[in-house]
């Protein structure tokens, strides 16, 4: 329901690591989003595209790493994912349950475009 | 021309959790105690806020920060009805409030005055947990009719919160809300979080959360 605001939290950060690198264009965006961070790919895809427009990361490729929702039972040590809806440890049933996994949310990397001479120097 | 791939690693909020840190410092400057109130709409934000106004405005100055996504002043008309300073932001439709938004409301409340601050949130239970806004305190109201399933539903929220309260328990008796169920769901996402289950309508259990907020206000 905020992808417009995060998608341009995603562009301001894209720029400014791409300006630090000299880059001349920025071809592809790389993002890390956990199960549990509420955020929906294609809405921020579709942001991405309007206002990406007219900036050194027009065009960029998007792409989305998904990690799932990882718990570890505090009981039984049994480690599980979370499919659709939270559930106790699936193997003793408690509910002493710690999230490992899933709410990640970070610009992991970009890839750029560099003339050579700026590489050289 | 070739192309390279550049680390980054960063949170992509962290320029809101940036300016949220700089309205802590501007809240704890100032000696004020905030809280971040969020909930679904109609769980009974603004009655909370109107029930602890009554019980502490003869101990403790508060204001009170409305969040609205539409240029209304119901409930800000209301807190100012009842004598404390209060500000509203419209956010224009959307769905949260972020820092950039408290912070420019932040200038328009008397912060040295106050002991407490009180941020309601627009009412949603998706998107206030992913912004931070600077405040001390996460509250969540769940309240009974909801239904019990709520942090089975919305892991999120109830992950991020430092208090939970259970507002209309006045109402358990007519509907189907299984409290044992719920909090079991609370309790994987949140160990241990104080909780007061309470009724703005006939002020049940509502001693507990008023001296939790005085014994935070006092420690600022």
């Amino acid at each position: 329901m905020h992808e417009l605001a995060v998608t341009e939290s995603i562009l301001d950060l894209s720029i400014k690591h791409a300006r630090k690198s000299n880059a001349s264009r920025v071809t592809d965006i790389y993002i890390t989003i956990g199960r549990l961070s509420s955020i929906v790919d294609d809405s921020v895809q579709f942001y991405w595209d309007l206002i990406s427009e007219g900036t050194i990361c027009a065009g960029a490729q998007l792409h989305f790493d998904r990690i799932p929702a990882r718990l570890l039972c505090l009981d039984c040590g049994n480690e599980f994912v979370l499919s659709d809806q939270l559930e106790p440890c699936p193997r003793c049933s408690s509910s002493q349950v710690k999230l490992l996994t899933g709410e990640e949310f970070r610009l992991d990397s970009i890839g750029i475009e560099v003339t050579e001479e700026i590489v050289k120097e | 021309m070739s192309i390279v791939r550049v680390p980054v690693v960063e949170k992509i909020l962290n320029a809101n959790d940036q300016l949220a840190h700089q309205n802590r410092k501007s809240l704890d400057a100032a000696g004020v105690f905030a809280v971040n109130l969020m909930a679904s709409p109609g769980a009974g934000k603004t009655s909370l806020i109107l029930g602890t106004i009554q019980r502490l405005a003869s101990q403790l100055r508060l204001g009170v920060v409305e969040g609205d996504t539409a240029p209304v002043t119901i409930d800000a008309d209301k807190v100012i009805a009842a004598g404390m300073p209060a500000v509203q932001i419209n956010t224009g439709g959307d769905c949260h409030l972020d820092a950039v938004m408290l912070a420019s409301a932040l200038p328009q409340l008397p912060l040295d005055e106050l002991q407490l601050l009180i941020v309601e949130n627009v009412g949603n239970l998706v998107c206030p947990a992913s912004f931070t806004l600077g405040t001390h305190a996460n509250v969540l109201i769940a309240s009974v009719p909801e239904g019990d399933d709520k942090p089975y539903k919305y892991p999120n929220i109830y992950r991020g919160i430092d208090v939970l309260i259970v507002n209309k328990i006045d109402l358990l008796p007519y509907v189907r809300f299984d409290m044992q169920y719920f909090r079991k769901g609370v309790e994987m996402l949140n160990p241990g979080v104080a909780t007061f289950p309470l009724s703005c309508t006939t002020g049940e259990g509502f001693d507990p959360w008023i001296e939790w907020l005085k014994t935070r206000a006092a420690e600022k």
